[in-house]
């Protein structure tokens, strides 16, 4: 067995030694670069296009919408993202043309020489403004999606209650800083379109280029090169890319390499969305939540995108690991004239969740309890039904990862000390702890694995080797070694005896997007039916016989392979997703069981603040979460260790700083992540309860442990200072103006 | 890379002679590079506008940290590692040392240069202010001769210096006054940046105090001005009326009066002028217990 071992990684070695092929380590015979010329202004009318300076012309490609053969549309969900902009910008940096020169240098160089005269137009750059229509940029009224999710009658509570509390929380944008940037090769000839790149999603970049170039799927060919991380950020921004990239080949007629440079990456690429949530709260007497009135906006920028799908995530992650009787949550998302935000980890959840956790610890403390008991008298359990109506099958032992997470950090000492330390007025570090509870929804919302329908395929060689083809990627989280294992364990082999093969369209099924937490749980489920598939075939073609000795396994299995192949031809087997019979969701109503499953997450951080410079460092944090069961216990423990610092980024130093729309510290020496020396020890503790729908119990975790940092840092600071926050990131400069108002 | 990199020129010079004749021969043309910890990040973003460089890597007149009993010269091309590994600096000078071991991180340190720093002339450099606390001389060279001048008057504005066209940094030079003061000289280097590490100062201070030698206080502040900054006033203030709190107080007014912080990317004015404060009050607090402490023990 591998499942629960420490196996290398299959991408480990080629990595390690420099080997691993990027995009941008690909050339191919007569290839050239190409680059884009990006609007100035947030919103305009495009007038004038001239091409200046003493540059030779003539050699250089220049395409623009009107060289596309199909719409100009990046196909999404809504077909409202322009290609290329033609006539109107929507955003600062939105694509206008594109150019293709042999010369890396030289292009950079033509790059700056053509004029775009753009007539600027109002725009809009706040949640606020969109949402007073001060001028209307998309659509009638700026809303890109919007819908309300209810459970019960919110309306005769307040009255009743014995306490209502209200909050608003604003979190900001942030950039995924994946390694490698974005980059694509296209080669386009009379046979189709190939592409080469970075991506999380194949089949998204395939569906792109079918719609833009009017082809045939079997005239586009989609190749993943060696991802250097994701994170969201290469869900649909590379459909973008590619057919770039493709309309220059198919311009110039030769292949053509896009890279982005950071500074290009960062401006022009998805982030998270920034967020407002409001919430209205009522309780018992004794201390019970009766009646949640959530209102969740989240700026969408200049076009639909994500949007639709990161609103509808957050929003049903609003209400939290929390049962309320009477529930609703208004959702928003609103256009602004900024470059289109998109997926992150998390997903829309890391916003709704982080007012969530801020507002509870503020509603404990006005009804005079600890947040800790506050929280214990809500929890939701088997049985309770969320705000979608979704009854739990599964008993989230929040109290048990509570006294985990707690006592692993030595909180409630730590509380007592630290209050008593607080209080001396001539200590200027001030300390303090806080946590917060939350829930992920593993893999697609609602009817969303419904409609994948997602197909693995496991095949075998006559030598016994076996190869899984699927489309989700290996972007560094570990996809490649999970499905190893989990074909291996499935089969009864050597890890060692199994590849997995690099995502091409032509070559591997459509197992879906690798997105939302779903690559382990359903397609690694789906991996490990393929692979069952495949042992019953062989056993039940005569080939292996059902008892085989374990000892010599790899010999019998290898010689079935070998005599099933000479007699029947290839050895193939296929899984397609089924969605188990308990799943119910009505799509119009945002109604029914969101989420196959929960993972459960209690993470508390222990944070000094510096009085003199108002910097609030974590020095210590732990992350207790119920995931199933660990497949992988290093990758498992380094996706938390990784959401984990992303989350102190995101509380703490990453602020994405927009004038007019346009990204203006897009470095990264002005946009601050945290390096080593700014992130604590971090421990991970890991609970199981195995899900009957994962492979071996397993739930999906990539996503989870984004959700709940900022609040368990900003609820320690709260506590550290006295002060009430209520947004992040909670830069040294926020922290100090919030704390000379209180 | 956004630079277009055929449209510079580089040229090498062998000797510091050699290189002194290219800045005379061709006044403002030639851009000295050290380490290009500066520079390349300007090139890589297609904003490096001087497209002629004169590389000083291969002078070994500027380079070395030499010793003597009155002074330690710093060679202008010395980087950061050898000025934060070299013992003497590191319990004479410990400001400065403290400062270099603030810059960027180890592969910055390594490559980058005092001389550059220096001459890159950002009001937000790290090694200005624990070098004007030192009272550092910077010496200057050009083809007709060398002059030596006080570094705390070399910076004359927002990325002005006293630097003429035909010259170079040829070194540091530091007074050991040490040996005068004893071991009582209280040092107080906060650098507040972005981040732990890998970061660009928002403030930057450096203090020195003296018991029994008030004439000795320094206060220098980096990134709340146009230029780094002794600010004189205020030290006045200190060695008039002493420590207790309500000369810190007017202290506090002085130093409102002498910064001049701006908003930017890193951060806002508001902010520096808070934190500055801070700053200058913890400093002057352990001061003031530093001095009890002497009182008590003489």
């Amino acid at each position: 067995m591998t499942v629960k071992r420490p196996v290398i990684r299959k991408d480990g070695k080629d990595k390690v030694t420099g080997r691993a092929q990027y995009v941008d380590d690909l050339c191919f015979p007569n290839m050239i670069y190409g680059v884009s010329v990006r609007s100035s202004v947030a919103r305009g009318k495009i007038q004038k296009i001239t091409y200046e300076g003493d540059l030779p012309w003539k050699d250089i490609t220049v395409a623009t919408s009107h060289d596309l053969p199909g719409p100009n549309v990046v196909a999404h969900i809504l077909q409202d993202q322009q290609c290329l902009a033609t006539e109107n910008v929507q955003h600062p940096d939105e694509a206008i043309l594109l150019l293709a020169h042999p010369d890396r240098q030289l292009l950079e160089e033509a790059r700056r020489k053509v004029r775009v005269e753009i007539d600027p137009l109002p725009s809009i750059h706040s949640i606020e403004d969109s949402l007073n229509q001060k001028t209307v940029i998309w659509g009638k009224d700026n809303i890109l999606k919007s819908f309300v999710i209810e459970k019960g009658n919110i309306a005769p509570l307040w009255n009743e209650a014995a306490l209502v509390v209200q909050g608003e929380y604003r979190t900001g944008a942030q950039e995924q800083l994946y390694i490698e940037p974005n980059g694509m090769i296209a080669s386009v000839s009379p046979a189709g379109i190939t592409v080469w790149g970075s991506m999380q999603c194949p089949y998204y970049v395939h569906h792109a280029l079918m719609v833009a170039f009017n082809l045939p799927k079997e005239k586009v060919r989609v190749i993943q090169t060696e991802t250097g991380g994701g994170f969201g950020g290469k869900e649909d921004y590379p459909s973008m890319i590619a057919c770039h990239a493709a309309l220059l080949s198919l311009k110039s007629g030769k292949p053509v390499k896009i890279i982005y440079d950071r500074a290009e990456d960062m401006a022009c690429t998805t982030k998270r969305h920034p967020s407002i949530t409001r919430h209205k709260t009522a309780l018992s007497k004794d201390g019970k939540l009766l009646a949640m009135d959530i209102e969740f906006l989240l700026d969408g920028g200049a076009y639909a995108t994500m949007s639709p799908v990161v609103l509808s995530r957050g929003a049903i992650h609003a209400a939290g690991a929390y049962n309320c009787p009477n529930i609703r949550i208004t959702a928003k998302a609103l256009a602004t004239n900024t470059a289109p935000y998109g997926a992150f980890r998390g997903f829309g959840a890391p916003q709704s969740l982080f007012a969530l956790e801020m507002h509870m610890d503020r509603i404990a403390l006005q009804a005079g309890l600890t947040p800790e008991e506050f929280r214990a008298r809500n929890f939701l359990q088997e049985g309770h039904v969320t705000a979608t109506g979704q009854t739990l099958r599964e008993n989230p032992d929040l109290p048990g990862l509570m006294g985990t997470a707690l006592n692993a950090l030595g909180y409630h000492a730590k509380r007592a000390n630290y209050a008593d330390h607080n209080r001396n007025p001539n200590s200027r570090i001030k300390k303090g702890v806080g946590f917060s509870v939350f829930l992920h929804g593993a893999g697609f919302t609602g009817s969303g694995e419904k409609n994948l329908a997602s197909v693995v395929a496991v095949e075998a060689t006559p030598f016994g080797r076996v190869r899984v083809l699927a489309s989700s990627t290996e972007i560094g989280q570990g996809a490649r070694t999970v499905f190893a294992q989990l074909a291996a364990d499935a089969l009864g082999i050597d890890y060692d005896q199994v590849d997995v093969a690099q995502p091409d369209t032509h070559i591997v099924p459509n197992s879906g997007p690798t997105v939302a937490s779903r690559t382990t749980m359903i397609v690694g489920k789906l991996v490990e039916t393929a692979a069952i598939g495949l042992k019953e075939i062989l056993i039940q073609s005569g080939h292996l016989k059902s008892e085989c000795s374990t000892e010599d396994f790899s010999d019998q299995f290898r010689n079935a392979c070998a005599s099933y192949i000479k007699a029947a031809g290839p050895l193939k087997s296929f899984a397609q997703y089924q969605q188990p019979g308990h799943i119910q969701w009505d799509d119009t109503k945002y109604q029914g069981d969101a989420y196959g499953t929960f993972t459960w997450a209690v993470y508390a951080a222990e944070v000094s603040v510096d009085l003199t410079t108002y910097e609030a460092r974590v020095d210590n944090f732990v992350a207790a979460q119920e995931v199933g069961k660990v497949i992988h216990p290093v990758l498992a423990a380094g996706q938390i260790e990784g959401g984990v610092t992303q989350g102190i980024g995101y509380a703490l130093y990453e602020e994405v700083r927009l004038e007019n729309g346009r990204m203006i510290n897009n470095r990264m020496t002005n946009y601050i992540v945290p390096t080593a020396q700014d992130v604590p020890p971090i421990q991970v503790i890991f609970a199981e309860n195995p899900y009957a729908h994962g492979p071996h119990g397993a739930k999906g975790i990539g996503e989870l442990p984004l959700d709940g940092v900022a609040p368990a840092i900003l609820n320690a600071v709260a506590f550290a200072t006295g002060t009430t926050l209520t947004e992040i990131p909670l830069l040294p400069e926020t922290l100090m103006r919030a704390m000379s108002n209180e | 890379m956004r630079g277009y990199v055929p449209a510079y020129e580089v040229k090498s010079p062998e000797t510091l002679t050699e290189a002194l004749s290219i800045l005379q021969a061709q006044p403002g043309k030639w851009k000295p590079l050290a380490g290009g910890t500066d520079l390349m990040v300007l090139l890589e973003s297609g904003v490096l506008e001087n497209r002629n460089l004169l590389n000083l890597q291969g002078l070994k007149e500027l380079t070395g940290i030499s010793v003597s009993p009155a002074e330690i010269t710093i060679g202008a091309l010395s980087t950061f590692r050898q000025i934060l590994e070299h013992d003497l600096l590191k319990t004479e000078f410990p400001l400065l040392a403290a400062a270099a071991r603030s810059i960027g991180a180890i592969a910055i340190q390594n490559r980058a240069t005092i001389g550059g720093n220096i001459a890159n002339a950002s009001p937000a450099a790290d090694s200005p202010p624990a070098l004007i606390a030192h009272d550092a001389v910077i010496e200057l060279v050009s083809s007709t001769g060398s002059r030596r001048l006080s570094y705390a008057e070399f910076h004359q504005g927002y990325k002005k210096t006293q630097l003429a066209t035909d010259e170079l940094i040829r070194a540091i030079i530091l007074p050991r006054t040490q040996a005068d003061t004893g071991s009582n000289d209280f040092f107080f280097y906060r650098k507040v940046g972005t981040r732990k590490a890998q970061a660009i100062s928002k403030i930057c201070f450096a203090g020195r105090f003296h018991p029994c030698s008030p004439g000795n206080l320094r206060l220098v502040f980096g990134s709340v001005a146009p230029t780094v900054l002794r600010c004189i006033q205020t030290e006045a203030i200190i060695q008039g009326g002493g420590l207790d709190l309500k000369t810190i107080q007017k202290a506090k007014d002085s130093l409102t009066r002498e910064l001049s912080p701006i908003d930017d990317i890193r951060s806002t004015a508001e902010y520096r002028l808070r934190v500055s404060l801070n700053l200058l009050e913890d400093f002057l607090i352990l001061a003031r217990q530093k001095q009890s402490h002497v009182e008590l023990g003489s």
